[in-house]
């Protein structure tokens, strides 16, 4: 049986996410909604333990957030951030408060957590805030565990979550939904942020861990959650499929001794059919909607080409190079360029391959390329495919001092082992 | 996500068409919960374990079917939820909710999560 | 379309890790064709429980093992979308003899959200 505490965590991460979406909605104010939430969270630690966990957990953390927030109001903590008009008298202002926070948690609504959702994720802040702001808002993880996963000591990821608070209140950012084009701009940027956090879980670039699944986990949870809010928003959609679809070969992507295996050489029995269904039927959902030829429908069509060829050899290339047109298209970056180069190589052999790679590298510029290990590593390839190993060979021994990820260097490693016993011969 | 099935507990002789409004509400109001904190995968009521069907393997070979719940129990599995949930601490915080919302005992179970075998490079051809 | 619920039932002390590879090929089998006639909406083996009962001071028990004190319990099962309860029972009779095991047929009355 798991301790109380866990227990309280477990209450907390379900109620988290509503308390805060209802008392933002009466503060105004996304940070103070926070700290009172977690004052909250804070008396719930002292007394549950002793009383138990009540029957409406959430009502009863909204008790305790209520009383510190007519605190916060008497020692003049909203006052300086001019939430609550400044010609009532204190009593009043403090009964029409507590109030509204009684009756906040029974009116919170979508639109509420959209908000929280579309504040976390402003572009005000850095990256790395709204990451943190939104594992810890809407995720309703712990300080400790958001460091724990992204390998930061807890005082930095609390400080970076502190200053991110401290911005959205220095911004005056408004506790609401953006219109019209504004909205666009914004939910890529919720998607964006969910993606990072997929992909953080997914491959994690520095350090041991190969995935990190928890993290994984929570962004399709967070992508679920979106859903919800923005049913008809195609890229919510396809995000979800793309990363089901991804998720769905974690138990492929590890050999027996935790070593790293590529897609060409996955075990396909390993992937998990239920998700990959998942992720086909959300694909269709974004597709139905019209968002077929958007950036994450078109990286969920061509992971989707992937898992439909039951062995690496079956996989349909040459589709697989006009999904990636279509995304250099919508999502012009190196990174495209490069994986349109490889699925080039695979469809129409090496020389091609390396003829598109060189040709997106001169337009990319050197240093774009500079700092990512796969430009290097996806050439050496072509040049062994093309026997040409002392070249290929310098190829992989710089991508090696590309990368700080033990599992990719490993792979690297052992590929430029087998290449140095290999005699070269075309 | 590991899942977690939440089952709810009711006597032989329950009658959906008694529960109360305010239990109708209280269970709405879980289910949107639920499914707004993305744990929802799939959730069903069930018709009354009158109604069931139970098959049996015979022992001769065969199989019987006779009407009425396979267990001989004063309670039955009456509804549930599958839920995709961080940790086990994390189901039973649903379950308390569920206990609450529906009045009625609850019972928890994580699914098994068992991965298909990884094949030896040399097998396969005869199964 | 009704959906039903076909549950399997094993003993108390049935260990997963040490089922025949027949059983578990023909029950891996036995999905495939539920899949590809497009029934299947979920199907899952079950692990340990733990029980929550309500308390008369309006606090919930927690206790582990299952709620009821029976000899069997449900172990695993489908949750099938098909005509009517004769076509249920046809794949539950295909799971009787993959899982050689016993079976329930419930229908699901009520699904809370449209899919």
């Amino acid at each position: 049986m798991s301790g109380v505490h866990e227990t309280i965590e477990a209450v907390w991460r379900i109620e988290a996410t509503r308390l805060i979406a209802a008392i933002a909605r009466v503060v105004r104010d996304v940070g103070l909604a926070e700290e009172l939430a977690q004052e909250a969270l804070v008396t719930a630690l002292e007394v549950w333990p002793e009383e138990g966990i009540p029957d409406r957990p959430g009502a009863w953390l909204m008790t305790a957030a209520k009383r510190r927030a007519i605190d916060a109001l008497r020692r003049g903590r909203m006052l300086e951030r001019k939430h609550v008009e400044l010609g009532l008298e204190l009593e009043r202002q403090q009964e029409r408060l507590g109030d509204a926070l009684d009756h906040a948690l029974d009116e919170v609504i979508d639109d509420d957590v959209l908000r929280l959702v579309f504040t976390a994720c402003h572009p005000v802040l850095p990256v790395e805030g709204r990451i943190a702001l939104t594992l810890r808002l809407i995720g309703g993880l712990t300080t400790a565990e958001i460091a724990r996963a992204f390998l930061v000591p807890e005082k930095t990821l609390g400080q970076r979550i502190s200053r991110a608070k401290k911005t959205l209140a220095e911004a005056h950012v408004p506790f609401e939904t953006p219109r019209g084009d504004e909205l666009n701009r914004r939910v890529e940027s919720v998607l964006t942020v969910v993606y990072i956090i997929f992909n953080e879980g997914y491959t994690a670039t520095a350090g041991e861990e190969w995935m990190r699944t928890a993290l994984s986990e929570e962004a399709l949870r967070l992508g679920r959650i979106l859903r919800r809010l923005l049913p008809g928003e195609s890229e919510v959609h396809a995000l979800i499929a793309l990363m089901e679809l991804q998720a769905s070969r974690s138990a492929a992507r590890r050999g027996p001794d935790g070593e790293a295996v590529l897609l060409p050489d996955q075990d396909r029995s390993l992937w998990d059919r239920a998700q990959i269904q998942r992720g086909f039927a959300a694909l269709e959902r974004a597709q139905r909607l019209g968002g077929g030829a958007r950036p994450y429908a078109l990286q969920a069509s061509i992971a989707a080409c992937h898992m439909r060829a039951r062995t690496a050899e079956e996989t349909d290339w040459g589709r697989i190079v006009l999904l990636y047109d279509a995304l250099l298209q919508v999502l012009p970056s190196p990174v495209v360029a490069l994986n349109r180069a490889v699925a080039v190589g695979m469809a129409w052999g090496p020389a091609a391959g390396l003829d598109e790679l060189d040709a997106a590298t001169a337009l990319a510029g050197e240093s774009a390329t500079a700092s990512y290990h796969l430009f290097p590593s996806v050439r050496g390839d072509f040049l062994r495919k093309l026997g040409r190993l002392s070249e290929a060979r310098d190829e992989i021994r710089r991508a090696l001092a590309m990368t700080k990820n033990l599992r990719e260097r490993e792979l690297l490693e052992k590929r430029l082992r087998q290449w140095e016993k290999a005699t070269p011969s075309a | 996500m590991p899942q977690y099935l939440i089952a709810i507990q009711h006597p032989e002789d329950y009658d959906p068409s008694l529960e109360g409004e305010a239990m109708i509400r209280d269970i709405a109001a879980l289910n949107e919960e639920m499914d707004a904190a993305g744990a929802r995968f799939f959730a069903g009521g069930l018709e009354s374990a009158r109604h069931a069907r139970s098959l049996r393997k015979q022992p001769g070979g065969g199989v019987s079917i006779t009407d009425g719940p396979y267990l001989e129990a004063k309670e039955h599995v009456g509804g549930f939820w599958i839920l995709d949930c961080a940790d086990l601490d994390e189901a039973l915080a649903w379950g308390r909710k569920a206990v609450v919302a529906c009045r009625v005992p609850v019972e928890v179970r994580a699914f098994l999560r068992i991965r298909p075998k990884r094949e030896s490079p040399g097998r396969g051809g005869s199964a | 379309m009704p959906q039903y619920l076909v549950a399997g039932y094993l003993p108390d002390d049935f260990d997963p890790s040490q089922m025949d590879e027949a059983v578990g090929r023909e029950i891996h089998a036995l999905n495939e064709e539920m899949i590809a006639a497009g029934v299947r909406k979920f199907a899952c083996g079950l692990g340990a429980a733990k029980s929550l009962r309500p308390q008369s001071d309006g606090g919930v028990l927690v206790t582990d093992g299952p709620y009821l004190e029976t000899k069997e319990h449900i172990g695993g099962f489908w949750i099938l979308e098909c005509a009517d309860m004769d076509e249920a029972v046809a794949w539950a009779r295909k799971g009787v003899a993959a899982t050689r095991g016993q079976v329930e047929i419930r229908e699901i009355f009520f699904v809370p959200t449209p899919e």
